[in-house]
This record gives structure tokens, C-alpha cells and sequence, in this order.
């Protein structure tokens, strides 16, 4: 059997590589996919936990299939954003759009 | 540590994930970034099946793969710039980097500390599908959050048409 620290550690480097993406990246989809790396990681977390600290109870894949719900939404929505920006702007690059910065 | 088949396969399954999400964000052309995330998402697919959860597998691969990877693919097409190779890291990744690298120092070590050797405590029961669904659909379980999630999406839905519109 695999020990539970493995499960966590993967799903923490996802998440950190997802983290590096969203502050590094300069373009918007980029981004996006940086970010549903973040969410893939967390459910990893949950499901982990649930199976090797609490099998009978049901929160924790519930709470994943939440997630999954919760992340689709807003992958549709922001990639409507980024495709209205682009119509726009002709650009998709994050730094580009600085129309409200100081 | 024994290496069983069960530990070859989440070795497996755990290089798809890390290396896809590297693939992401350290790729130049964006639909190699892509089809890396559908690789990562695959592994995690694979990672989910190996804890026992089938369910969440199926729903990973359709919802994840099958829809939002395609929305990704979609985007990227319809937002081609037709200049040449620009940046693909802005100005501040050092900072990002030093961040990241600071936050998985943290985890490493409260996960080390706190979950070491960690097994299961107990085994799975055999009609946890089932029992989800019936939790899905009565009073005393999840109907509230079900519907709420539902009108979530249908308001996502209209949202995406309305914003995306010429």
C-alpha cells in the first residue's frame, strides 16, 4: 500500500507548479490552465484524505464532485472573458490589458 | 518499501500528472501546453482510480478532458496572434519562483510532519456509488448543494453565451 504523504506531496507539487504558472506566465489561457492545475490538485487532496481517513463518509468525494462542478463554470466563464478581451483588444497577453492600473 | 505493481503504478500515474504540469507552464507553444494539461489530467485520472474512487476517475476524464480541455483548445485557436514567438514568462518570475518554492517547502513540511506513513484506516465500503447517488437526491443529504450547483452552471452558461456574443 502506498503511504498517504506520496498522495499529498504530488498533489502539493501540482499545486505549487500550478502557482508558478499563474504568476509567471504571461498569457491569459496560460493562466486559465495554470489555475485548473491549482483546483486538480486540491481535489487530489481531497479524495486522498477521504480514502485513508474517513472511507464510509461521503464528504469528501462530494466535496470533490463540488469542485469539479465549481471549476468548469468558471473555466467556461473565464475563457468567454478572454475571448471577448481578444475581440476587443487583439490581445491576450495579461500585462496588455492595464486599462484600470494606476 | 516493497515495490508492488499498485506502487509502479502510482509512479506512473504520478509522473503523467507532474510532468504534464510542468509541461504547462514551462512550454513556449501554447498547444503543447495543452495537450500536456490533457496528460496531467489523465494521470490524475489514473491517480483517483488508485484511490479507489471510479467514480471521480470517470468524472475526471469526462468533465475535465472531454469538455473544459476542449474549451482550452478552443480558446487557443480563436485567440492565435499572428506575430511571431513572443515571452512566454513576464518580468516578475523570479518572484514566482521564489514563491512557489517557499509555499512547497511549507507543505513538504507540514505534510512530512503531520501525515508520515499514513494507511488507510479502514477499506472502502462496496456500494459507495450508490450511496452517493441516494445522497444526491434526499432531504438529508446533498439535494441543496445539488441544486444550488445546478443553478451555478446555468447561470455560468448564460454568462459565457452573453459575454462571448459579438
Amino acid at each position: 500500500m502506498i503511504p498517504l504523504h506520496w498522495y499529498l506531496l504530488v498533489a502539493a507539487g501540482l499545486f505549487v507548479l500550478g502557482l508558478y504558472g499563474v504568476l509567471a506566465r504571461r498569457n491569459a489561457v496560460a493562466i486559465l490552465m495554470s489555475i485548473e492545475l491549482m483546483l486538480n490538485a486540491v481535489n487530489i487532496n481531497l479524495v486522498a484524505f477521504w480514502r485513508y481517513l474517513a472511507p464510509e463518509a461521503l464528504n469528501g468525494q462530494v466535496f470533490a464532485v463540488f469542485v469539479f462542478a465549481v471549476a468548469a463554470a468558471e473555466a467556461a466563464v473565464g475563457l468567454a472573458l478572454i475571448i471577448s478581451i481578444y475581440r476587443n483588444r487583439q490581445t491576450v497577453i495579461a500585462e496588455d490589458v492595464n486599462m484600470l492600473k494606476w | 518499501m516493497t515495490i508492488t505493481p499498485v506502487t509502479i503504478a502510482f509512479a506512473i500515474m504520478a509522473i503523467f500528472a507532474l510532468g504534464g504540469g510542468l509541461g504547462v507552464v514551462a512550454n513556449r507553444n501554447l498547444v503543447h501546453a495543452a495537450l500536456f494539461l490533457v496528460l496531467s489530467l489523465f494521470g490524475i485520472a489514473g491517480l483517483f482510480v488508485l484511490l479507489e474512487a471510479p467514480f471521480l476517475a470517470a468524472v475526471q476524464v469526462l468533465v475535465y478532458v472531454g469538455a473544459i480541455s476542449v474549451l482550452i483548445t478552443i480558446t487557443i485557436m480563436v485567440t492565435r496572434r499572428i506575430m511571431g514567438i513572443t515571452e512566454t514568462i513576464n518580468r516578475q518570475w523570479p518572484v514566482a519562483a521564489i514563491a512557489a518554492a517557499l509555499t512547497l517547502v511549507t507543505l513538504g513540511f507540514v505534510i512530512l510532519s503531520q501525515f508520515s506513513g499514513q494507511m488507510p484506516v479502514a477499506d472502502v465500503p462496496p456500494d459507495t456509488i450508490a450511496r452517493m447517488g441516494a445522497a444526491f437526491a434526499s432531504h438529508q443529504g446533498y439535494m441543496l448543494p445539488f441544486e444550488v450547483a445546478s443553478v451555478l452552471l446555468l447561470a455560468a452558461l448564460i454568462g459565457a453565451i452573453v459575454v462571448a456574443r459579438d
